[in-house]
């Protein structure tokens, strides 16, 4: 009965609209979202899913819906991503994949913004430094897509904690920044049986690569953890805005086609990539 | 008749680049670790090595052709 309600009430606010090619959809603004959810009782997201089961879509995603079935859509507003640094490349990573409508997000980062972090840290700005790193994206998500699910902990991952706190989510993303935290992170994420996509940079360069549980994983791209050292070359060269941004871009979009069962996965590859000579170039792990 | 393979190095090695990365002369038998020496790139920070996209070791023998690709160990995020 309830449900028949919610559908009717979904229905009666829905817009007909054109997308730019000229095809019809029937639109729900986020607005009548909150206040089908504040009605209902339910969260916003659960209204979103509501809708596009009746092929109503968000207004909020009509342009991912090119791309994504109703369907597909629903299956990233089902599902939890857990991102481990929001510096540079966690940052980027946070907000594509709140913007794509991923529904659960768990954020950790025990840092605070520095000043040395504006040049390509998306959330660092002169108002948030001195500010949790965590509490700043978790903002940012919800100012976003109030719809999403976000859990954020002030933490840094260590062998102690990290089954804990990375939870069990559908897909990890290792966005650290030392060598020896990723082994910690990719055991805990196998532990889980949870896929993790892992990525680094320094200067104009940066690499990227996709893990499963049953796969060998970071010794390929940096040795056994036991002589792997904590930092490597960004320690020398910093890190251009260009390559974390792209680097990023390239980790959010393994992690939707991870959850979306879709497209090729960088498993027992590496894309590697150099930007001041425009190298792009997947090499084989194995 | 001489042989030439191409290098690539990642990150911070780019800096010791040949002036001519896309036909680095070489005399065979010749391993990875023997052109890297040669560049002066040290051995401990060749952390992943491709020969023809392919991940390959210091002590793979390179040939005419070959398309070598070094990185050191990067870790920022």
């Amino acid at each position: 009965m309830v449900a028949n309600e919610l559908t009717a009430a979904i229905a009666a606010h829905a817009q007909p609209k054109l997308f730019p090619d000229s095809t019809p959809y029937s639109s729900l603004s986020s607005e009548y979202i909150h206040l089908i959810a504040l009605q209902f009782k339910n969260t916003a997201r659960e209204i979103e899913i509501a809708a596009l089961q009746k092929d109503i879509i968000p207004e909020r995603y009509t342009r991912n819906m090119k791309m994504l079935s109703v369907q597909d859509q629903i299956r990233l507003l089902s599902a939890s991503a857990t991102i481990v640094g929001l510096g540079g490349l966690g940052g980027y990573v946070t907000e594509i994949l709140a913007r794509a409508g991923v529904g659960h997000l768990n954020l950790i980062d025990g840092d605070v913004f520095e000043e040395s972090n504006l040049n390509r840290q998306l959330m660092s700005t002169a108002d948030t430094i001195g500010t949790s790193k965590a509490d700043v994206a978790a903002k940012r998500v919800s100012l976003i897509n109030p719809s999403i699910a976000v859990h954020s902990k002030c933490v840094n991952l260590d062998a102690h904690n990290a089954p804990k706190i990375i939870e069990s989510p559908d897909v990890v993303v290792d966005c650290l920044d030392n060598i020896r935290t990723r082994f910690i992170l990719e055991r805990a994420a196998k532990k889980k049986n949870v896929p993790l996509v892992s990525a680094a940079v320094a200067g104009v360069s940066g690499h990227i690569t996709t893990i499963f549980p049953q796969d060998e994983g970071l010794k390929l791209v940096f040795g056994d953890r036991i002589t792997a050292d904590g930092r490597g070359a960004e320690a020398a060269l910093g890190n251009l805005p260009s390559i974390v941004n792209l680097t990023a871009a390239y980790e959010s979009s393994e992690v939707i086609k991870i959850l979306l069962n879709r497209g090729m996965l960088l498993r027992n590859k590496l894309q590697v990539i150099d930007l001041m000579d425009n190298t792009f170039e997947i090499f084989d792990l194995k | 008749m001489s042989e030439h393979i191409q290098i690539k190095l990642f990150a911070n090695l780019n800096r010791l680049m040949p002036t001519s990365p896309n036909a680095f002369p070489i005399s065979p038998p010749v391993t990875v670790a023997q052109v890297l020496l040669q560049l002066k790139v040290p051995l401990n920070q060749a952390k992943l090595i491709f020969v023809n996209s392919q991940r390959a070791e210091l002590s793979t023998t390179l040939k005419d052709g070959d398309r070598l690709g070094v990185f050191p160990p990067v870790g920022g995020g």
